[in-house]
């Protein structure tokens, strides 16, 4: 019969398994497994549209699956349990384990055991005559310290030793090495609240206050105050894109995206900067990055009697390579009925035998617009908020393309085209009127770029605990913890006979090489400081 | 550099590559007719040589080692001592080197020089460093796991890796210029960083330590279960002949112990090479995507397989999971690694789509 165990009996027997090293391997094992499904099934965190998909394509499957948590996998409670356990289980680990290391290191290497010969690297050899065993021992326990172990000499009348140790520096980068992981994680799951990141997109010419407001989209931490956003100025000044002209293999592919801007601090003079991808710009607490650009085609409505009910360059969300783009127009007010419209972009139009058009390169070579218009009440005044880049279409009526019979609406850079029902007018603005040349559209149509800005003040944290993870690793597993013995003992007959040996205290592949080592340069030592009136009855 | 150099260059680097791929398939042929020739001579010796071999096996591992000074010549010993010290040969059944083993060797070496040449033309003709694709990191890749394997060499007699390397480096090239080949092209803006650079090249390397330490994991597990047998043999008094019918040669080979030992200190050396990896790729990330990790699935895949050798080191640990047990961990820890390269590249969707392919 097991005697009953009290409930702090428990709960010691519970924290001792949790805190085991089988326990520890268990749980890494299991955080390998759970991190798999976040792999196989889209996640709303990096990837949402491919959820919308996943729950398009499989609509009998994706509700269990979602109820399962495998569309938030690294938040869900079965991830966040698996990796919480293991750190509890860690720090259960490393506390104690830090508080016998800081004893260790003041603890005084152990007694020299009585038979060396099991221990590895057993080495043997007779010291050179007239060789004293405390002085050898001396000698012995100099070479050691110097080679960086800590030391401790016994003595007896017919033996002398050294025990020495080193490597605690191995103990030390473990444990620096799992106390450093603790803090990445803390860093990470409570340092993110402090931050933000938001977006916005930006057409050339354009400039965007850093204010809530302004963003499209924004994403506080939970502990950012809005107040505290700094309100600069950032002018998108132009926007370069150069695409591959030699190579056919990769005719058309981009090769560099360069956004000239301007950012103004509040109250400061205005500062010229570039975003690139892969080069952030680091300006007033916060990193601008460049996520993705497009077309942005200058659209003018103009209501029968002339009034120009609307004017703005409109960003075409890009549909492929070649910068095939879709785009939105809703014109509210103004004319006889709200209008809305279906718009594509192709920088370089071409026509598919099927007689689609299609982009066959993404920059300006012969630009096209095509418009689909749409009639009816546009949804707007329902105090719903509905996105700038999608036209419901259900509530309203078609009037080009399609089943109507009635061509959509194309213009190149400069047209204009009657709106059918005679609502009035739409042109596709030339921006670049001046052009001398009849073809060079290069400069017709605006870009945009969308930018995505950042605010986070833990990174600084989590490099410097990454650093110190890097340093313990090195250590904690490179540097050798060993223990190396020295004997001296004095023969009947005055001659005196030396063992060495050692202990390796973890892996340790260079023992034997070192306890070699020590051997010979011991032997050396003690041949050069032959002393010459050690033993006064040999003379 | 103008266009003809371009796909002049990149031709010379298709014809180093496909000798280099016709040499390494020879040096297989002689690795593997060593390993058969191994068996054979197991055969020839076991008949002579009954049950000392049970006891030997066991015996020789705490022995091996136990030579003082005055025997051994001082040797000094430098770095790489770290991986190779006490990798005395503590074979079963002591066996020379044979001469398909020093062709095999010759040959790995000089298709290693083409695979380099290669690889340099490559990066020439592309006029930025050779491994910005799929097919490029499967050149390089390869490059650098016969370059870790080259330099051990020197140090530890790991020979009878030969035909598993050579094998592995093979099919990784068939597949890479068979499927993963792509013109030259330049980079794409997301991936002309420094990081590319540090995070691929480092990434690579620790493949090439995980690729070593499959190997030697592998054989160690082999080797284990012939150790029980023999003993198991040894104490019901049968003769050593009648075991270990399959794979002789391994009586050639060191013990588990000794290949334990050596698993260990190259995946230990490949895991922190993994760890810069992991925190290179999300430096990079922050400054390519404005995010230093996010799930996506390379990250996912980079993380799993670090957890995993993490396991593999604390089972070294753990009473119970020494041995065989941690050595399935380095197993699956490489199997993880090529899945990574593999099929996650080229079919799961992600930020990382870098295989240059278009499906
Ligand atoms: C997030 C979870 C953990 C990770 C990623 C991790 C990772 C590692 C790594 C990489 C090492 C080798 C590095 C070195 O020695 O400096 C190591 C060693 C070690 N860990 Fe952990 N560890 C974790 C949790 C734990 C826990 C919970 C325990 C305690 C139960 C633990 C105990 C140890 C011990 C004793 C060693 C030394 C092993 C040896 O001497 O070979 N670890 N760990």
């Amino acid at each position: 019969m097991q005697p009953k165990l009290g409930l702090t009996g428990w709960l010691r027997w519970f924290w001792r398994q949790l805190t085991s090293m089988r326990t520890a391997l268990f749980l890494l094992l299991m955080l390998a497994i759970a991190a798999i499904p976040g792999s196989l099934v889209p996640q709303r965190s990096s990837d949402p549209n491919g959820v919308t998909q996943y729950f398009a394509d499989n609509a009998d499957l994706a509700p269990i699956l979602d109820k399962l948590q495998a569309f938030d996998v690294y938040t869900s409670a079965w991830f966040s349990s698996i990796y919480l356990l293991l750190f509890i289980s860690l720090i259960g680990c490393v506390i104690p384990r830090t508080k016998h290391h800081f004893q260790a290191l003041r603890a005084k290497p152990p007694t020299t055991p009585a038979r060396l010969g099991r221990l590895s690297g057993f080495t043997t050899q007779d010291a050179p005559a007239h060789t004293d065993a405390r002085a050898a021992i001396t000698h012995a326990r100099t070479l050691l310290k110097s080679s960086g172990y800590r030391v401790v000499r016994f003595d007896s009348d017919t033996e002398s030793s050294v025990s020495a140790e080193r490597g605690y520096l191995r103990e030390t980068g473990n444990l620096v090495f799992h106390a450093a992981l603790v803090g990445i994680l803390v860093t990470v799951g409570f340092g993110g609240g402090y931050g933000f990141s938001g977006q916005r997109v930006i057409v050339e010419g354009q400039t965007f206050v850093n204010t809530l407001l302004a963003y499209d989209s924004f994403n506080p931490g939970r502990f950012f105050d809005d107040t505290t956003l700094d309100p600069y100025t950032l002018s998108l000044d132009d926007f370069a894109v150069s695409y591959e002209q030699q190579n056919l293999q990769a005719y058309g592919q981009p090769v560099d995206f360069t956004a000239d801007v301007t950012v103004t601090p509040k109250g400061e003079a205005a500062e010229p900067g570039v975003v690139k991808v892969n080069g952030p710009l680091r300006t007033n607490g916060t990193s601008i990055f460049l996520l993705g650009n497009g077309y942005a085609p200058t659209i003018q409505v103009t209501a029968p009697d002339g009034t120009v009910v609307f004017s703005d360059s409109v960003p075409f969300l890009p549909q492929d390579a070649n910068l095939t783009s879709l785009g939105i127009v809703k014109v509210p007010d103004g004319l006889a009925e709200q209008v809305g419209m279906i718009g594509f972009f192709y920088p370089t139009q071409d026509k598919a035998a099927s007689g689609a058009n299609f982009s066959s390169y993404p920059d300006l070579e012969y630009p096209l617009l095509t418009l689909n218009v749409y009639t009816g009440d546009l949804g707007l005044d329902a105090g719903v908020p509905t996105s700038v880049y999608s036209l419901v279409t259900d509530t309203l009526t078609r009037q080009t393309g399609g089943e109507t019979g009635v061509a959509s609406i194309e213009l190149k850079p400069g047209e204009s085209a009657e709106l059918p029902g005679d609502l009035g007018t739409v042109s596709f603005v030339d921006n670049n009127p001046a052009a001398t040349a009849a073809d060079d559209f290069t400069q017709s149509v605006p870009r945009f770029a969308s930018f995505d800005i950042h605010h986070d003040p833990t990174q600084i944290w989590l490099i410097s605990f990454s650093m110190l993870v890097l340093f313990g690793l090195f250590t904690g597993l490179l540097v050798p913890r060993r223990r190396v013995w020295v004997k001296a003992t004095t023969r009947t007959d005055g001659t005196v006979h030396l063992e060495y040996a050692g202990l390796a205290r973890g892996d340790d592949p260079a023992l034997e090489g070192a306890i070699t080592n020590v051997a010979d340069r011991h032997l050396k030592l003690l041949k050069t400081h032959q002393p010459v009136a050690a033993n006064p009855e040999s003379i | 550099m103008n266009l003809t150099d371009t796909a002049l260059l990149n031709s010379y680097s298709l014809y180093a590559l496909y000798s280099a791929m016709a040499i390494y398939a020879f040096a297989f042929i002689a690795f593997a007719v060593d390993l058969a020739r191994r068996s054979s001579a197991v055969s020839a010796m076991e008949s002579d040589l009954t049950e000392v071999d049970a006891a030997a096996s066991v015996g020789r591992v705490v022995a091996a080692g136990r030579t003082s000074t005055l025997e051994r010549p001082a040797v000094k010993r430098p770095v790489l001592s770290r991986i190779s010290a006490r990798m005395d040969d503590d074979a079963a059944l002591p066996y020379g080197r044979s001469s398909s083993l020093r062709v095999g060797v010759a040959l790995t070496v000089l298709a290693w020089a083409l695979h380099l040449a290669a690889t340099i033309m490559r990066g020439f003709a592309a006029d930025r460093v050779p491994w910005a694709n799929m097919y490029e990191f499967a050149l390089t890749g390869t490059l650098l796991i016969m370059t870790v394997f080259l330099i051990v060499l020197i140090r530890s007699d790991l020979r009878f890796l030969g035909t598993f390397v050579t094998g592995l480096v093979l099919v990784l090239l068939g597949v890479a210029s068979l499927q993963f080949y792509v013109e030259v092209a330049p980079l794409p803006p997301a991936l002309q960083s420094a990081w590319l650079v540090i995070h691929v090249f480092v990434a690579s390397l620790a493949t090439g330590m995980f690729a070593l330490g499959f190997a030697l994991s592998t054989v160690q597990v082999l080797q284990f279960r012939r150790e029980n047998r023999v003993r198991e043999d040894a104490a019901a008094g049968r003769s050593a002949v009648a075991s270990g019918r399959r794979l002789r040669f391994l009586s050639t080979l060191p013990s588990s112990a000794t290949l334990e030992n050596l698993a260990y200190r190259i995946n230990i050396i490949g895991f922190i090479l993994w760890t810069f990896t992991l925190m290179a790729g999300s430096i990079w990330a922050e400054q390519a995507w404005g995010r230093y990790w996010g799930w996506d699935t390379k990250e996912v895949w980079t993380f799993i397989i670090w957890v995993i050798y993490a396991g593999y080191i604390h089972a070294r640990a753990t009473r119970g999971w020494r041995g065989s047990r941690s050595a399935w961990l380095s197993i699956i820890g490489f199997s993880a690694v090529m899945f990574n390269f593999g099929i996650v590249n080229v079919f799961f969707k992600g930020l990382h789509a870098y295989s240059g392919l278009s499906l």
